[in-house]
């Protein structure tokens, strides 16, 4: 699970903390390319910061910027305070792991853990004893002798894990860490690697296009779209309050209503929507002009499907079951409201035997509470 | 299985190699021929190879061949790696595919051609210092590197773009210098595509005559050179013998070389196939 919220793990929002990692106005373009545009973050000791956005959105570049195998075109790099400009790939205190893993074919597990400790011309004993304790670490106890090709997926990710932290770096770069993994691996491998960076403390910032990946790991996530970064928050900001439709839309699924603001108070908005065929009441100020066109999301699992009409006057609409898919855990209904609009709603599947459920074809209203919606303006 | 389609395959296999290997076999045949003649077969016997081993000509042409053998191998791996190493990482130019295709072209160059053009060279440059004024081994030898280093570099540049990069990246991340990367890292796995070039480019200089002919001196001669001026007077049992452990060299060689390619081919499938598991 994702580092526990303890007092005093959320330094982002302490005003006085130093930031670990400085990424300060970094641009870098590949000839009239802007694959990164103007990106600055600030990423905390001890933090799982993820990188999460679509293939080509710069989130690799960016990472590539940190390890020292891009220049950025412009914008500095910070480290623990020490500026990376002009600073060699083999002289950041900074490790990767990659994608394809990239473990020395030729080498066995031993000497590819070793590898990074021999750089730096350790005595042998020292060297001999870290990488058992890595070994030991990641679980790869008496498999030293073996060649990568000898080894399981799974196995080569802990010997790459390893290899990237037995140097101690002061930041960790995962790039799609549980990318080549079969999912029930990845689920169990995602909580081994949040163990570990728990019990040693090293700094992580992970890439990845997989939102459920970034949601289970990290202690903040920042959206990256085409370069630039449009949202840094905790997993739960960016589900439950994303700043704009594409990180509504890229994270989770949600239901997205177009309208037009017609009481726009201190606190509540309504918004007249023919999207939805109805008005959407939401229970909390919204900073726009009037008239403005926006747009209301909200999330299937927050939407209620019932047959009586709810009461109130806002917020519901009535259509027809389309579709249902039975995931086990819970069920899908997909609803064609009057405007024609489709919604998707999820329901638990609390009871084994339930009675009376909704079928397909069927009538019924779908409505939400004042507070699930949020409202987007661009 | 269709029947009538195997007896067509059959037929058709050992028609196929039949073309291509009884003109070998019964020259290997011919070499254990007792008689003198060499179209009447008179018994088996070894002493043509024993007589091979006295004639000093000979092995002086063969030790020579050898020598310049063993020497542009050597030479055309060092320069045959190093372009294949620009042409795998140099990254994208303009004039890219150009280039790749002009490192190629000598593969299919006409042999007189590439003969012809090096024994002028080597005229016209005689006067100058360190251009060697006879010809003799050390024109044969370059002559050679230029004929052989395509051969390497097309090899080496194959294995070198089938090699993931980040493994490069990797060792330099855990601290490696850009030349111990190279020594450490990206030699090992080149290594067998290095191997097999020399191999390769061995049994091309052996087996060389046309170029070795426009680039030797008067009084110098390679084995292909000594048997084709030989063989002019005449074919003896002898020169079976000797062509025979010629085939066995170069057979051996090559089996080396492409065994040491299908296994690192191998590997490499291993590799990729095992990160997806």
């Amino acid at each position: 699970m994702a580092a526990r919220p303890d007092e005093g793990t959320a330094p982002w929002l302490d005003p006085k903390a130093q930031p670990y990692i400085r990424i300060e106005n970094v641009t870098k373009k590949f000839g009239e390319f802007v694959a990164v545009d103007d990106v600055t973050l600030n990423v905390y000791r001890g933090e799982i910061f993820c990188l999460l956005g679509g293939s080509g959105c710069g989130k690799t570049t960016l990472l590539r910027m940190l390890a020292g195998f891009e220049r950025p075109t412009s914008g500095r790099i910070f480290i623990d305070g020490v500026p990376m400009e002009g600073v060699p790939p083999y002289e950041r205190p900074v490790n990767m792991m990659f994608q394809s893993y990239a473990l020395f074919p030729h080498m066995t597990v031993e000497q590819n853990v070793a590898f990074g400790l021999k750089q730096e011309k350790l005595p042998r004993d020292e060297i001999r004893d870290r990488v058992a304790e890595m070994l030991s670490i990641v679980k790869l106890n008496g498999l030293e002798k073996r060649k990568p090709h000898q080894l399981s997926g799974g196995q080569r990710q802990r010997v790459a894990l390893a290899r990237s932290l037995v140097k101690r770096p002061k930041l960790l770069l995962l790039d799609e860490p549980l990318g080549a993994l079969d999912k029930k691996l990845r689920e169990h491998t995602q909580f081994e690697l949040v163990n570990i960076q728990e019990r040693l403390g090293v700094t992580f910032i992970v890439v990845t296009h997989d939102q459920e990946e970034a949601m289970t790991l990290a202690s903040r996530i920042g959206v990256m779209n085409q370069g630039s970064i449009v949202q840094v928050g905790t997993p739960h900001d960016i589900y439950e309050f994303p700043n704009s439709r594409f990180v509504a839309e890229f994270i989770g699924n949600v239901n997205m209503f177009e309208g037009r603001i017609v009481e726009d108070e201190p606190d509540h908005v309504t918004i007249d929507s023919p999207d939805l065929g109805g008005v959407i009441y939401v229970g909390h100020g919204v900073s726009t002009a009037p008239d403005a066109i926006v747009w209301a999301a909200i999330r299937p699992e927050k939407m209620v499907l019932s047959r009586e009409q709810p009461p109130g006057e806002y917020n519901r609409a009535s259509g027809i079951i389309k579709e249902i898919a039975y995931m086990g855990d819970l069920s899908i209904y997909i609803v064609q409201l009057d405007s024609g609009r489709r919604v998707r709603v999820t329901k638990p599947n609390t009871y084994r035997h339930a009675e009376n459920e909704l079928t397909w074809d069927e009538r019924v209203w779908v409505s939400w509470d004042e507070s699930s919606s949020v409202v987007v303006t661009e | 299985m269709n029947r009538n389609r195997s007896v067509f395959l059959l037929s058709a296999l050992v028609f196929g190699f039949a073309f291509l290997y009884v003109p070998i076999i019964s020259m290997i045949v011919f070499s254990f021929n007792e008689s003198k003649l060499v179209t009447v077969w008179g018994g088996f016997s070894v002493k043509w190879y024993g007589e091979l081993f006295h004639n000093r000509r000979m092995l002086e042409a063969a030790w020579l061949s050898v020598r310049i053998a063993a020497v542009s191998a050597t030479c055309a791996v060092i320069i045959g790696t190093m372009a294949g190493f620009a042409l795998a990482r140099f990254g994208h130019f303009r004039t890219r595919t150009l280039f790749s295709g002009m490192v190629t072209a000598p593969l299919v160059m006409p042999e007189v051609i590439t003969g012809l053009s090096l024994l002028l060279l080597f005229v016209a440059l005689a006067p100058l210092p360190f251009i060697p004024d006879t010809r003799g081994f050390s024109t044969i030898t370059i002559a050679h590197i230029t004929l052989t280093m395509s051969y390497v570099a097309v090899i080496v540049q194959s294995r070198l773009s089938s090699m993931d990069d980040s493994l490069e990246e990797a060792a330099l991340d855990l601290g490696a210098r850009p030349w111990k990367v190279f020594m450490v890292i990206t030699l090992p796995i080149i290594a067998p595509a290095m191997i097999s070039g020399w191999l390769l480019a061995f049994t091309l200089s052996l087996d060389d005559l046309v170029i070795a002919s426009f680039t030797a001196g008067p009084s110098t001669n390679t084995l292909p050179m000594m048997i084709f001026s030989t063989v002019r007077r005449g074919i003896t049992p002898e020169i079976n013998a000797l062509a025979t452990i010629m085939v066995g060299i170069v057979t051996i060689f090559v089996i080396t070389a492409g065994v040491l390619m299908a296994r690192q081919e191998r590997r490499r499938q291993l590799e990729t196939r095992g990160a997806g598991r």
